[in-house]
């Protein structure tokens, strides 16, 4: 395994989509290649930072009106 | 109808969650209200097809996405929407490679990535292209593994893989550059070079 090898395989590494041997492999690489481990660090923190940032509230009005919509499912029926 | 508080008890959790991501597809919260209540509508009268032990997240989504593609999609097209150049080598890493941490025990490039206010993530994410902007949310905001985003989106795996490798790469194109445009990373050019200790005060 080589740096281009295991940059090219980062997201199906982070993804948790490998199999055994290629993880592996990656993950003995990480251990000897500080730089990359570092760039893998990088990209999960992107992740993190992305999940985190992107979340919004549903409003109470629209709980509502869905609660109310479903209501009046039942009575058409 | 029996159904009903069953579904209420396992649908509406998902309530903010399928909100968020409709924002994203629409970006637009009149629209991504319309959405989510379709949705919840659609998922209801569908919900004596759902099997017990199947994911229910993954179907909610499903729904959601193909309510967005079939409703929405083609109203609102924006302009923007052309991929960008030079994406597939852009790491976002590298272009904040040397920049100087502030606080100890922190790397600089993770303070950048910290003091982006929200709203500048999710610009970010929401200009991306449809199909990235799809796998990257399912994928990172929403934990899907391959195969559930495959069946949400309906493509193959080899797909959804491409889909977010592109995606993420442009993402972190434009958080380098949003965050040139708030002024949350220092131009290189511009950064002044040290002053001489004791020059200042």
């Amino acid at each position: 395994m080589d740096c281009e090898k295991a940059s090219y395989r980062v997201y199906g590494y982070l993804d948790g989509e490998l199999r055994f041997y290629r993880r592996w492999s990656i993950r003995r690489h990480l251990d000897k290649c500080p730089p990359c481990a570092q760039s893998f660090d990088f990209e999960l923190e992107v992740r993190q930072v992305v999940s985190s940032k992107c979340r919004d509230e549903c409003p109470e009005e629209l709980r509502r009106r869905i609660a109310q919509a479903l209501e009046q499912q039942d009575v058409g029926e | 109808m029996a159904d009903q508080a069953r579904f209420a008890e396992l649908a509406m959790p998902y309530m903010s969650p399928l909100y968020s991501a409709a924002l994203r597809m629409t970006r637009n919260p009149s629209d991504a209200e319309d959405l989510v209540q379709e949705t919840y509508l659609r998922a209801y009268r569908g919900f004596g097809g759902f099997q017990d032990g199947t994911n229910l997240k993954a179907w909610l989504y499903k729904i959601l996405t193909n309510t967005f593609i079939n409703s929405y999609r083609s109203k609102k097209r924006r302009p923007d929407e052309v991929e960008l150049d030079t994406t597939e080598d852009f790491s976002l890493f590298r272009r904040l490679g040397g920049l100087e941490a502030a606080n100890a025990g922190k790397t600089p490039e993770s303070e950048v990535l910290d003091a982006m206010p929200d709203a500048v993530v999710k610009d970010a994410l929401e200009s991306l292209p449809e199909q990235f902007r799809m796998a990257v949310l399912l994928a990172d905001v929403e934990g899907f593994s391959y195969k559930e985003i495959a069946e949400i989106m309906n493509v193959p795996i080899g797909t959804v893989m491409s889909r977010l490798h592109r995606g993420r790469k442009q993402l972190q194109q434009r958080l380098w550059d949003f965050g040139r445009e708030h002024g949350l990373v220092p131009d290189p050019d511009t950064i002044p070079t040290p002053e001489p200790a004791g020059a200042a005060g």
